[in-house]
C-alpha cells in the first residue's frame, strides 16, 4: 500500500520556472494570477485612500488633509476602485482561471490576446499612476465636463488610462464570448453550463457593447482638453449634458459588469455549500441576460437633476424599476436553493450569506433612488454613497471575497485557516455595516457627497462610520495575513475540499497546465446534488467521500 | 523575422507531411483547438465581435452628429457647401473599389491563385493610399482656409452662430475614420508580405479574411460619412 504514494504531478504553478515563464505565459491560469497580483495592489491603494477619506471625516473641519487634497483622494479612490479593481476583478481573475476549466477546454479562444489584455491593463494602470504623480485629478471619477476641461489637474493622463483600460476590458469580454461559444467540450450544452459561466457571458456582452462608447467619450474629452474643440463646452455651442449621456450609457451598464460576475459566484457558492440543486436554473441563467438587457435602458436615472427633459426622466425612472425583476428572481432562487439544503457554514458560504443580506439592502435603496421625487431629495447625498457601496462592496466585493475563498484551494492547492477566515469575514461584515449603514441616515438627513467638512450635527454618525472603516481595515489585514500564510504553510488541499459537483473540482488542486489529465466524465450536471455524491481526492491520492460535509 | 521564418518552416513541414500522413496535425492549428474549422470559426466570431465594438465606437460620434445637426441645422447646411463633392465622390469610388479588390484577393487565395491574390492586395493598398492622399489635400485646404474645429476656427465666410461646430464634428469623424484607414493599410501590408512569403493558401487564409472583414467595415463607415457630410444639405 505504501507504494501507491507517488510524487505529485507537475501543476500549472510549477510546470515551468523563472519570471519569463510568468510574464510571457499564455496559460489562462497564470494570466489570472498575474491579474490577481496587480489587482490586489490596486485594491490596497484604493483601500488606503478610503481609510484616509474616512479619517479626514472623523471631525468637521480639517483633520488630516485640506479640501483640494480631499477632492483628489475621493476621485482617485473612485477611479482606482472602479477601473482598476471592481470592473476587471472577477472576470479577469476568477473568470480567466475558471472559464476554460468549466468548459472542459485547454485555454481561452485567444491566449495571446488574453496576455495582451493584461499588458494593456498594466499600461492603463501606468497612465493612472502617471496622473497621480503629476498633480493627480480632482473631478470625481465621472470626469464631468465642463469642470474636467477646466481644472488644472492631470485629467488627460487619467482619462487616457481609463480609455486604455477599456480596451483591456473589451478584449477580455470578446475572448470570453468566443470561448463560451466555440470551446465547450462536446456534451456541455448551454443548459449544462455552470451559472458562473452564464453570468460571465452576460458580463462579456455588456463589456463588448458598452465600453466602446466610453472609449469615444473619453477620447472626445481628451481632444476637448487638448485642442479646445468645444464639443462639450456650452460657450462654444457644445453640450455638457451630452457628455453625461455618453458617460452613463457606458457607466450604468458598467455597474452590471461589476455585479453580474458576483451574482455568478453566489450561484456557485450557495449550491456547493448547501449541497443542493439550484432552484430554477433557467430563471437564474436568463435573469443574467435580462439584467444585461435592461442595463442599457436606464442610464438616464443618473441624470434626473442634470437637465434632461421631464419625459426622459419619467421614462428612465419607469425603466429603472425593471432592474428589480431579474435581481429579485435571483435572490428568491438563491434563498429557495438553501431551503432544506445541507448547509455548511464554510467561509465562502458566510460571504454568500453576507452578499444576500447586503445586496438586498443595496437593491431596495436603489428603488428609492430610482423614484423621481425621492431622488431629487437624495441626489448627491451620502444616501447615494451608502447605496452604491452596499451594492458594489456589499454585493460585488463580498461575492469576490467569497469566490476567492471558495477557489483558493483550487488555485493554489492550499487550505487557509478556517477559524481566522471566519473571524475576518465577521469583522468585514460588521465593519461594512457600521461604515455604510450610518451613511444612509447621514444622507437622508442631507449630508452632501464630496465635502471634506460638514456641520457639527453630523459628527456622531461620521465618527461612527469612521470607526467602522477601522473594523473593515482590521478584517482585510487579518485576511491578508492568513491567505499569505496559507501559501507558505497551509495544509495541502484535496481535489474537492467543498464536495462540489462543478467540473473544476474534478481535476487536481492546483490543476495541471492542460487543466485535465483525463477529460472529465460528464456523467452529471454541475448541480445534480439530488443524484450524485461528490468525491474529494486527498493529496495522497486517496478518495475521501462526502462525510462530515453532510450530516 | 526569425519567427516568420520558423512559421514558414512549419508550413513547409505541413505540406511535406500532408503527403505522408493525411491526418497530420496542421501546423497552423493552435494547441487548444481540436481542428482547423473550430479555430477558424472562433477567429471569425472574434473578428465580428470586434467589428461590433467599432460600430459602437463610431456610434458615439454618429450620435453626436445627430444631436448637433438637430440643434444647428443652419450650420450643417452652410457647412456642407464648403466640402468638395467631386473629391468626396472620387474617394467613395476609390474606397468601394478597394473593398472589391480585397474580396477578390481572398477569393484568389481560396482557389490557390497566389499571384493574383498578391496583385489584388497590393491594389487595395494603392487605393487606400489614394484615399488618404485625396483626404490630405482636402484637409490642407480646410486648414488653409481656417475651417477648423473649436478655437482654431478662423474662417469668416460662413453664416450662423458657432459655425465651428460643423467642422469639429467633420474632423472628428473623418479623422477617426482616417486613422482606421491608416491602420488598415498597415494590416493589409502585413498580410501582403505574408502572402508573398507563401504563408497562405486555400488551406489557411484566415488572417486575410479577417483583414478583409475589417476593411469592409472601414469602407462601410465612409459610405455613411460621405452622404452625411458632403451630400445632405
Amino acid at each position: 500500500m505504501a507504494a501507491t504514494i507517488t510524487a505529485p504531478a507537475p501543476n500549472y504553478l510549477n510546470a515551468t520556472k523563472g519570471w519569463k515563464s510568468w510574464l510571457l505565459t499564455l496559460d489562462h491560469k497564470r494570466i489570472a494570477i498575474l491579474y490577481m497580483v496587480a489587482i490586489a495592489v490596486f485594491f490596497l491603494v484604493g483601500g488606503v485612500m478610503a481609510m484616509l477619506i474616512r479619517l479626514e471625516l472623523l471631525n468637521p473641519g480639517r483633520d488630516l488633509v485640506g479640501a483640494n487634497t480631499y477632492n483628489k483622494l475621493f476621485t482617485l479612490h473612485g477611479a482606482i476602485m472602479i477601473f482598476l479593481f471592481i470592473i476587471p476583478g472577477i472576470p479577469a481573475i476568477l473568470g480567466n482561471f475558471l472559464l476554460p476549466i468549466l468548459l472542459g477546454a485547454r485555454d481561452v479562444a485567444f491566449p495571446r490576446l488574453n496576455l495582451a489584455s493584461w499588458y494593456i491593463f498594466m499600461l492603463g494602470g501606468l497612465f493612472a499612476l502617471y496622473s497621480i504623480i503629476t498633480g493627480s485629478i480632482d473631478t470625481g471619477w465621472t470626469f464631468y465636463t465642463p469642470y474636467s476641461t477646466q481644472t488644472d489637474t492631470s485629467v488627460v493622463s487619467m482619462t487616457l488610462g481609463a480609455f486604455i483600460l477599456g480596451f483591456s476590458s473589451i478584449l477580455t469580454g470578446l475572448n470570453f464570448i468566443v470561448t463560451i461559444h466555440k470551446l465547450r467540450l462536446p456534451g456541455i450544452t448551454w443548459y449544462r453550463l455552470p451559472l458562473f459561466v452564464w453570468s460571465i457571458y452576460a458580463t462579456a456582452i455588456i463589456q463588448v457593447l458598452a465600453t466602446p462608447v466610453l472609449g469615444i467619450t473619453l477620447l472626445l474629452l481628451v481632444v476637448e482638453r487638448l485642442a479646445g474643440i468645444g464639443i462639450f463646452d456650452p460657450a462654444m455651442g457644445g453640450d455638457p449634458v451630452l457628455y453625461q449621456h455618453f458617460f452613463w450609457f457606458y457607466s450604468h451598464p458598467a455597474v452590471y459588469i461589476m455585479i453580474l460576475p458576483g451574482m455568478g459566484i453566489i450561484s456557485e457558492l450557495i449550491t456547493t455549500h448547501s449541497h443542493k440543486k439550484i432552484f430554477g436554473y433557467k430563471a437564474v441563467a436568463y435573469s443574467s441576460l435580462g439584467i444585461a438587457l435592461v442595463s442599457f435602458l436606464v442610464w438616464g436615472h443618473h441624470m434626473f437633476v442634470s437637465g434632461q427633459s421631464e419625459l426622459a426622466a419619467m421614462l428612465f425612472s419607469f425603466l429603472t424599476f425593471f432592474v428589480g425583476i431579474p435581481s429579485g428572481i435571483k435572490v428568491f432562487n438563491w434563498v429557495t436553493t438553501m431551503y432544506r439544503g445541507s448547509i455548511v457554514l464554510n467561509t465562502p458560504m458566510l460571504y454568500a450569506l453576507s452578499f444576500l443580506f447586503l445586496f438586498s439592502i443595496g437593491g431596495f435603496t436603489g428603488i428609492f433612488l430610482g423614484a423621481l421625487a425621492v431622488d431629487v431629495h437624495l441626489h448627491d447625498t451620502y444616501f447615494i454613497v451608502a447605496h452604491f457601496h452596499y451594492v458594489m462592496m456589499g454585493g460585488t466585493v463580498m461575492a469576490f471575497l467569497g469566490g476567492i475563498h471558495h477557489w483558493w484551494p483550487k488555485m493554489f492547492g492550499k487550505l487557509y485557516n478556517e477559524f481566522w477566515a471566519k473571524i475576518a469575514c465577521g469583522l468585514i461584515f460588521v465593519g461594512f455595516n457600521v461604515t455604510f449603514g450610518s451613511q444612509f441616515i447621514l444622507g437622508s438627513q442631507g449630508m452632501p457627497r464630496r465635502y471634506y467638512t460638514y456641520v457639527d450635527q453630523y459628527q456622531p454618525l461620521h465618527a461612527f462610520s469612521t470607526f467602522g472603516s477601522w473594523i473593515l481595515g482590521a478584517g482585510f489585514l487579518i485576511m491578508a495575513v492568513y491567505l499569505i500564510h496559507s501559501l507558505v504553510k497551509g495544509k495541502r488541499a484535496g481535489s474537492n475540499p467543498w464536495y462540489s459537483l462543478t467540473m473544476e473540482w474534478e481535476t487536481s488542486s492546483p490543476p495541471p497546465t492542460e487543466n485535465f489529465i483525463e477529460l472529465p466524465s460528464l456523467t452529471h450536471g454541475p448541480y445534480d446534488y439530488d443524484k450524485v455524491l461528490p468525491i474529494n481526492v486527498e493529496p495522497d491520492g486517496k478518495p475521501a467521500k462526502l462525510k462530515e460535509a453532510v450530516s | 523575422m526569425s519567427q516568420a521564418k520558423e512559421f514558414a518552416d512549419e508550413t513547409g513541414q505541413e505540406q511535406a507531411g500532408a503527403h505522408a500522413a493525411p491526418h497530420h496535425h496542421p501546423a497552423n492549428l493552435a494547441h487548444h483547438f481540436s481542428d482547423m474549422a473550430q479555430q477558424k470559426d472562433s477567429a471569425k466570431m472574434g473578428m465580428w465581435i470586434f467589428l461590433l465594438t467599432e460600430v459602437l465606437l463610431f456610434g458615439g460620434l454618429f450620435c453626436a452628429y445627430a444631436v448637433y445637426r438637430a440643434w444647428n441645422p443652419e450650420i450643417f447646411h452652410n457647412g456642407h457647401a464648403f466640402l468638395d463633392v467631386t473629391l468626396g465622390t472620387i474617394n467613395t469610388i476609390v474606397l468601394i473599389t478597394s473593398s472589391l479588390t480585397v474580396a477578390l484577393a481572398i477569393r484568389f487565395l481560396q482557389v490557390n491563385k497566389i499571384k493574383l491574390a498578391v496583385i489584388n492586395l497590393a491594389a487595395t493598398i494603392a487605393f487606400a493610399g489614394t484615399f488618404m492622399v485625396i483626404k490630405y489635400f482636402e484637409y490642407m485646404h480646410k486648414i488653409h482656409e481656417g475651417q477648423l474645429p473649436g478655437k482654431f476656427y478662423t474662417f469668416e465666410g460662413m453664416e450662423g452662430t458657432n459655425p465651428h461646430v460643423f467642422f469639429s464634428v467633420y474632423f472628428l469623424m473623418t479623422g477617426l475614420h482616417g486613422i482606421h484607414v491608416l491602420v488598415g493599410i498597415g494590416i493589409i501590408t502585413w498580410v501582403l508580405i505574408r502572402t508573398i512569403k507563401g504563408h497562405f493558401s486555400s488551406e489557411y487564409y484566415t488572417p486575410v479574411e479577417l483583414t478583409g472583414l475589417y476593411w469592409h467595415l472601414v469602407d462601410l463607415i465612409w459610405i455613411f460619412l460621405f452622404p452625411l457630410f458632403y451630400l445632405v444639405g
